[in-house]
């Protein structure tokens, strides 16, 4: 999978980071999310998935290779 | 280079009709938003497709629905789109001087620093839950409520205390929530073309203003005259003093925030309740949800910041059918490309999540309540996300919105685990009163509660 984080929209809620840390990062320069793992391994689908989902500014999406 | 090759929505109600109030003749489509708004804004799209226009008085307002056109609208940034001067029956309640919304970046900041932080929902849920039980003490074996009065109630404390702090919900009552449906009241669109006409709406809701402002003065005058506080016991009231915001303003953004969080919480709340006694199997999953959920004891504050997918589904489908703003409004200040049109600067250019969140293609046998367009692989909301937009979409997305959520999933699991609840009135009664750009539900809407055996 591929995780795309759109931070043109992003809010700066840094809810993803609570669910997948090691793929969710943070600018706090710029207030807005980065991706720190942009093919997480299959064995993360649980928590990215989560954090999609409750991303509160729909930023995020998951992208199949 | 004009609006003519975008096409006008038809008229159906005459601006020059016996019924229209003399001081909107001649005004377009104003008559009939002001009685019937969600036909006009459905017809636009049936006549006129994804770009249409109407009018409003002097303001050309073109409505785009569809998610291409909703994408181009929601990511405008501020300068080519701008949100405060697109809604003049705000002002008033605000007060002159204050803008409709902070502004993106401010409001990330307020967010971030303060009453949203995602640390801080737990304590939120904390005290939405004794929020409610304070709400249902009262309550007997059985009896009725009406949802109107009941949610604007509860929404009243658990928004003041969440978004502003607890000292400041503790100095109000009952009576601050009908000071509160007065404002919210005086959104009549007949401010499009004089916000300050001399109508008993307006009248009223100056008076209301006032009163609140009042209110919220002395709370603020107590506090500078406490002085400095330590951080760790600071509210946002403190903070907004801290960062030199004067009191005018400040009380502009405090009306701001709870009118944000107020009405929006409390119809979803009448509205999620008034679904699932429409759909009986629905209202039975949910119950079996929470009464597994909770089996174990665990708490409510607990639970509803995490999953809990049926009654989820539940809500996201109550906002789609049900969304609390059915239009959001920008002005245009530099002209703006979009669907191969330019729409020149002075134009309102408008999306309609009440529209949007029924497009048949996106959202299939789109009036049906289905909780089940939520669920994997379906994901109507999340593959969607122009469409699907109670929350609005983009920089602009509701930033209370998980707050919204938490806030509901707490809300039903306190009262449907306690208390079962019936129509004491037929169903399709339900409804709402859309004569005010703030929508809110039709009275009388009542329900009636048993206390279950558990």
């Amino acid at each position: 999978m591929r995780v795309v984080a759109d931070a043109g929209i992003c809010q700066g809620h840094q809810l993803c980071q609570g669910e997948a840390p090691d793929v969710f990062g943070f600018d706090e320069d710029a207030d807005v999310v980065t991706l720190l793992e942009e093919h997480p391994d299959e064995s993360r689908r649980a928590d990215v998935t989560t954090a999609v989902k409750y991303c509160p500014a729909f930023a995020l999406s998951i992208e199949e290779d | 280079m004009s609006l003519d090759q975008i096409p006008e929505v038809s008229t159906v109600l005459d601006d020059q009709d016996p019924s229209v109030p003399a001081i909107i003749k001649g005004t377009g489509h104003l008559p009939e938003m002001r009685v019937d708004p969600i036909t006009l804004f459905h017809r636009v799209r049936e006549e006129c497709g994804d770009i249409g226009r109407f009018r409003l008085a002097d303001k050309n307002v073109v409505l785009v629905t569809g998610g291409e056109a909703n994408e181009a609208f929601f990511r405008a940034p501020e300068n080519v789109l701008d949100q405060a001067a697109a809604y003049p029956f705000m002002t008033p309640i605000f007060g002159k001087g204050v803008v409709f919304d902070a502004s993106p970046e401010e409001r990330q900041q307020m967010l971030k620093n303060q009453a949203l932080r995602g640390d801080m929902m737990r304590g939120h849920a904390q005290t939405i839950e004794s929020e409610i039980r304070k709400m249902v003490a009262g309550w007997g074996d059985e009896g009725e409520i009406d949802l109107l009065d009941f949610f604007a109630e509860l929404t009243i404390y658990t928004t003041s205390s969440c978004l502003i702090g607890k000292p400041f919900r503790d100095q109000l009552d009952s009576s601050f929530a009908s000071v509160y449906h007065q404002l919210e009241h005086g959104t009549d669109a007949i401010a499009y073309v004089d916000p300050y006409a001399d109508i008993e709406n307006f009248r009223l809701r100056d008076e209301a203003r006032e009163e609140l402002v009042a209110k919220v003065q002395a709370i603020l005058d107590a506090r500078i005259a406490r002085g400095e506080v330590p951080k760790e016991e600071r509210d946002l009231l403190d903070v907004l003093i801290a960062v030199g915001m004067d009191a005018d303003y400040i009380t502009g953004i405090f009306i701001s925030m709870m009118f944000a969080g107020h009405h929006t919480s409390s119809g979803t709340a009448s509205w999620a309740m008034i679904e699932l006694l429409r759909n009986p199997s629905v209202m039975e999953d949910v119950v079996a949800e929470l009464d597994a959920l909770y089996a174990d004891g665990s708490e409510v504050s607990f639970q509803a910041l995490r999953s809990i997918p049926v009654l989820e589904a539940t809500l996201k489908e109550t906002l789609r059918l049900h969304p609390p703003l059915v239009i959001l409004m920008r002005l245009v200040q530099e002209d703006f490309e979009l669907l191969g049109h330019t729409i020149p600067a002075g134009t309102v250019l408008a999306a309609s999540p009440r529209v949007s969140n029924r497009i048949e293609e996106d959202f299939p046998k789109a009036d049906e309540f289905d909780p089940g367009r939520y669920v994997d692989p379906r994901q109507e909301d999340l593959q969607n996300r122009w469409t699907w937009i109670p929350f609005g979409a983009g920089k602009h997305r509701c930033v209370g919105n998980a707050f919204a959520m938490m806030q509901m999933k707490a809300i039903f699991s306190v009262i449907l685990r306690d208390f079962e609840f019936e129509p004491v009135q037929p169903l399709d009664s339900y409804r709402d009163d859309v004569s005010k750009m703030v929508i809110q539900l039709a009275q009388p809407a009542k329900v009636r509660y048993r206390r279950r055996a558990r």
